[in-house]
């Protein structure tokens, strides 16, 4: 598999990062880099085996429905880039 | 006074009232202040530890106080810290002041330890030499003889392995998701413990990689180790992968030796090309423990080559995901003049995320996107539980296992950093354990010929950090690694 | 799938069509606090007062999983008559949207809780439709976006962010508008009966997502559009019947339907597709790792299954068997509230004497003055009095009308206000006799008239109760009426 310019540039639209056109073809080499080497995986027979959801050998733990959190909406704006009241300001979003 | 204490012995000297938490303090706070040109913290708290320190002396003289009382640590920028910038290394947090303090920092402060301030990383504890640090990297306290090149302190947690060998604090903490806390411990001639998985609560963690991160101490000895671990660890309800296994006396259980303890030898671990002065130092270190009446088997751990190309697919993902909240909207940086939401998002994103961190962004994004989640990280998955199947195997022969720690010593800053995959190779017998879940110790053992700390590394089960620090403690005594930098940074 | 029902297709200019419609009902999970977090999931508090750091995606915050959710979520799953998962797993599902805080909703994908159920739906022509019940999957609420405080900039509030949903995805067993509704008011009496989920639409506590698609009968699936987020069950009947019109004249016209998502106009009665949602989804879903398998006990949900509550089935073919038609006992079952106060009114009473009560004169007025039936002025208990009273013989009919707008508009006990006000039906013979000769007295041509044609007896009858102020017992009216005048028995 081998990853190209325009892989690059869709998969940056899904992460949200900008990636100017120039370095698109350099990021593709480095991902290429990367992907040539971790083919390796390729070669190990994993039939019948199971993929690790977790090494943790624990039941999920439960908490009990209880009202414990909240009341912080200043301590939430205090880190806010931009806010008015208690709301968190975005540019307009069109639905 | 001097800041060459080991965390013992400074908390001895305080309980016998010889010394005070005040007098220790401003020592640390003026070390700090001379070591600036090692740029190991990035955010230094003066204020807040001489407060926290007279508290401490309060406390003491009424003979009360936790196990940590009037101790100075640093804090890896990773933890979030109530009312201190918490940055992570990364320009995207911008002067994120976290209005809530980490589970593993709250518990060292209810111990009475006294913070100093936040060491430098990686960004997002992705990196092995602290060079992608958006504070900039950090410098080795060591120097190869005869050179002035500054060499890396190991990543990602440079700025507390810094600090803790040019006796900038007692300890630190260190998180660790691939060889983070042992790999720079290993350079810098420190002790570095990555715990169990689930030992330390993650709750106040910036996360990287949520299956794979664990916090643990950065220490001058492994008793220091096993001190900071006591507090550091706890059974955490507010973190469903905290564990709920009660926290023994690790100090305590150091006591005994390892007569009988049967210490496995991975034979996949001798890497081709690896430097002679590494497979040396292994071979003493298993003479030492079998001198001091450990059995040593030759194991097998088959899928060990495997386990960096898995980790780079399971981190990546998982960072992918980690990473998606720091679009600009409820904290950190936002970039100006956006002309939409999206274009919100990817500006704020590109200028706020280094070079490393986006290519891991990406990498992760690839791997998790439709067509290509069987293929890369479900694979990744199954690899993952041959590769802890590999050890459980393996502890049917031993009790624990002793590898190198790194592939060799600290390198000049910029030596790897063109070429990622070199640099990933870093972490090449640190990055199992992780995978696994398993806890690990890095142990300075020895000097290369041009003057580098070298460690070895003691690979223990799941939850049983008492086995790994009794065998670490007895390769500590056998190598009788007494060395210090050059402290070259005062005259800098 | 259910067969093609030929009176549920519709015209196109080149015949018949089918409607195929399939739903994802997110319901909220009647909870206290939120799924992953202890903040509160009340309704309309100010913004962002009900938002934890964990909701907002802070740096490090990590989930823990509230027990009532994943009860709850089991609750329904029985109620629904599904398999219940006992290992599940929560998946992150990845998108950007300002309130998505953490940039994954985290859902279940391919491991849900609850499996494979059913519902059965009444029509009101009596007939019942089978809907098949796909899964039932625990997930996030996202936060809210306004668009309309600003010109330039939407506002975010995070007081839903992270509150629980069920959501509940069926077969495409549906096959008309009717039907869809007539499921999603099912489903909403099954999770109010069960107290998982108010069912609140107009707060959005049930919300469905229409997948519509139209084919010829008989023909393979077509190609379906998806309606999000449609909020009342008339929205749900009126968006299918649109979207399937406007499907079949884009076939018909030669076009052909794109796969798209779209939203319900409620002002102007149609769908539109949804720009915002057109760029292709990639959720790249996985594991959520800041938690572990969820793992249920067969003993634990052994026990929840001990507290079901009777549901509107099983209730419903208990009051036919008590003797309502099918028809009463669906309406009377629709609420459980409404069944409750039934229950109360039908005790040691006729079960469709005490349904016909209820509905024509209960209900009646309840509809009258735009209540619901929580808010209803009488007693269950006294309404039971009142329709024991009729069938003693106690009072009349007519006079039992009276006596509930007394109750209604005044309060009281009925039986006492019978004695205080003098309801009583009078069947004393001698009153009732009197009576008679009084009407006979004043209307002697009618005498004649009655004599002659026996069907004019009513009007008689009506005169003696008027004479009695309507407390006369009219059989016993009738009977000595027709032996005053010597009447044959059949008149
Ligand atoms: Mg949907
Ligand atoms: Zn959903």
């Amino acid at each position: 598999m081998s990853v190209d310019k325009d892989t690059v540039r869709r998969i940056a639209k899904l992460a949200r990062l900008a990636v100017p056109e120039e370095n698109l073809a350099p990021m593709a080499d480095a991902l290429n880099g990367i992907f040539n080497w971790v083919e390796m995986l390729g070669e190990v027979n994993v039939e019948g085996v199971p993929a690790m959801t977790s090494v943790i050998a624990q039941k999920l733990k439960w908490r009990p429905d209880a009202v414990t959190d909240g009341g912080n909406a200043d301590a939430l704006m205090a880190n806010a880039p931009e806010h008015e009241g208690t709301f968190f300001v975005v540019p307009k979003v069109v639905e | 006074m001097s800041t060459a204490f080991t965390l013992a012995k400074a908390r001895d000297a305080l309980k016998a009232r010889k010394i005070s938490s005040k007098e220790l303090t401003q020592s640390f706070i003026a070390a700090v202040e001379q070591g600036r040109p090692l740029n190991a913290f990035v955010t230094e708290t003066p204020e807040k530890a001489l407060a926290m320190a007279a508290a401490s002396d309060a406390r003491l003289a009424k003979g009360e106080g936790g196990a940590l009382e009037g101790l100075p640590l640093a804090i890896k920028d990773l933890f979030c810290t109530k009312g201190v910038r918490t940055t992570a290394g990364s320009r995207i947090l911008g002067n994120f002041v976290p209005p809530y303090e980490s589970t593993v920092t709250q518990n060292l402060w209810n111990a009475g330890a006294v913070m100093l301030g936040k060491t430098n990383m990686d960004e997002f504890a992705m990196g092995s030499s602290n060079e992608t640090s958006a504070h900039g990297p950090v410098f080795n306290p060591w120097r190869a003889k005869n050179s002035n090149a500054n060499l890396v302190p190991g990543g990602s947690s440079g700025g507390s392995s810094c600090a803790v060998a040019a006796d900038l604090c007692l300890a630190a903490t260190g998180t660790d998701t691939g060889g983070s806390i042992r790999q720079p411990a290993a350079v810098t001639g420190t002790v570095g413990l990555k715990p169990t998985y689930g030992r330390c609560s993650r709750w106040g963690i910036v996360a990287f990689a949520s299956s794979l991160d664990q916090a643990g101490p950065m220490t001058k000895t492994v008793r220091d180790a096993a001190i900071l671990l006591g507090s550091m660890a706890s059974v955490d309800a507010k973190d469903s992968t905290s564990m709920d296994v009660p926290v023994p006396d690790y100090e305590k259980l150091l006591e005994g030796g390892i007569k009988g303890l049967k210490v496995g030898i991975p034979k996949e671990y001798r890497m081709d090309g690896a430097p002679p002065e590494i497979a040396a130092l292994w071979d003493k270190g298993a003479d030492w423990l079998k001198a001091q009446g450990a059995e040593i088997v030759e194991v097998s751990l088959p899928h060990t080559k495997y386990a960096l190309p898995t980790y780079y697919i399971v981190a990546p993902a998982e960072c992918s995901s980690n990473l998606a909240r720091y679009d600009g909207v409820r904290f950190g940086h936002r970039a100006k003049s956006a002309r939409d939401i999206t274009d919100l998002y990817e500006k704020s994103r590109a200028e706020g995320f280094g070079a490393e961190v986006q290519r891991r962004i990406l990498i992760g994004t690839y791997v998790l996107s439709a067509g290509y989640y069987d293929a890369y990280y479900a694979r990744a998955q199954k690899l993952r539980t041959l590769i802890a199947r590999d050890f459980t195997e393996a502890y049917r022969k031993c009790d624990v296992l002793l590898t190198p720690a790194t592939p060799g010593p600290a390198f000049a800053v910029g030596d790897k950093s063109d070429d990622p995959v070199a640099m990933y190779l870093n972490d090449v017998f640190t990055v199992t354990v992780n995978l696994a879940g398993l806890p690990g110790l890095a142990v300075p053992a020895g000097l290369t010929e041009t003057g580098l700390p070298l460690g070895l590394q003691l690979i223990g089960k799941a939850f049983d950090e008492a086995t790994v620090l009794r065998a670490g403690l007895a390769i500590e005594q056998a190598a009788g690694f007494a060395h210090k930098p050059a402290n070259w940074w005062r005259a800098a | 799938m259910n067969a093609p029902v030929p009176n549920k297709f519709i015209k196109g200019q080149t015949g018949e069509w089918e409607i195929v419609i399939g739903l994802e009902v997110h319901a909220q999970v009647l909870s206290k606090s939120k799924l992953f977090s202890g903040a509160s999931t009340e309704f309309g508090a100010e913004p962002n007062a009900q938002v934890s750091f964990v909701d907002a995606g802070m740096p490090g915050m990590l989930p823990v999983i509230n027990e009532k959710c994943v009860e709850q979520a089991v609750r329904t799953g029985l109620g629904l008559k599904a398999k219940i998962n006992l290992s599940s797993i929560f998946d992150r599902k990845n998108y950007f949207y300002p309130d998505l805080p953490q940039g994954y909703q985290i859902s279940q994908y391919k491991n849900p809780i609850v499996g494979e159920g059913e519902v059965f739906i009444d029509l009101k022509d009596g007939s019942s439709v089978r809907v098949g019940i796909e899964r039932l999957h625990l997930e996030q609420d996202a936060g809210k976006s306004l668009h309309d405080q600003n010109p330039d900039s939407s506002y975010v509030d995070l007081n839903r962010s992270g509150i629980a949903l069920m959501e509940i995805v069926t077969r495409p067993d549906m096959r008309s508008s009717e039907e869809a509704a007539a499921f999603l008011k099912k489903l909403r009496a099954i999770v109010r009966y069960l107290g998982t989920c108010d069912g609140n639409m107009d707060e959005g506590s049930m919300r469905a997502d229409v997948n519509v698609s139209v084919r010829k009968p008989g023909a393979p699936l077509g190609t379906r559009c998806e309606i999000k987020n449609v909020n009342s069950m008339r929205f749900v009947a009126l968006a299918v019947e649109y979207e399937a019109r406007r499907q079949v004249e884009i076939i018909e016209g030669g076009g052909a339907i794109k796969q798209e998502t779209r939203l319900f106009d409620s002002k102007l009665n149609e769908t539109r597709s949804m720009r915002s949602k057109e760029e292709a989804h990639d959720y790249r879903y996985f594991p959520d790792p800041d938690l572990l398998p969820l793992e249920l006990d067969v003993a634990w949900v052994a026990a929840i299954e001990k507290t079901l509550p009777e549901l509107p089935d099983e209730k419903r073919a208990r009051f036919v068997a008590a003797g309502l038609s099918p028809y009463d006992a669906s309406v009377l079952t629709a609420e459980r509230e409404l069944a409750d106060y039934y229950e109360d009114l039908a005790k040691g009473v006729d079960a469709k004497a005490a349904a016909n009560w209820l509905n024509n004169e209960v209900l009646g007025r309840l509809n009258r003055d735009g209540l619901s039936i929580a808010d209803v002025p009488v007693s269950a208990a006294a309404n039971n009095a009142i329709v024991a009273m009729i069938a003693e013989g106690a009072i009349s009919g007519k006079i039992a009308k009276d006596l509930l707008d007394i109750v209604w508009n005044e309060g009281g006990d009925p039986r006492a206000l019978v004695e205080s006000r003098g309801l009583r039906q009078v069947t004393d013979t001698g009153a009732i006799d009197a009576a008679i000769e009084a009407v006979i007295a004043a209307n002697p041509a009618k005498v004649e008239e009655v004599k002659a044609k026996p069907k004019l007896a009513a009007w008689f009858v009506g005169q003696v109760m008027k004479q009695t102020g309507g407390k006369a017992n009219p059989v016993a009216v009738n009977a000595a009426l027709k032996k005053r005048l010597n009447l044959p028995e059949e008149g």
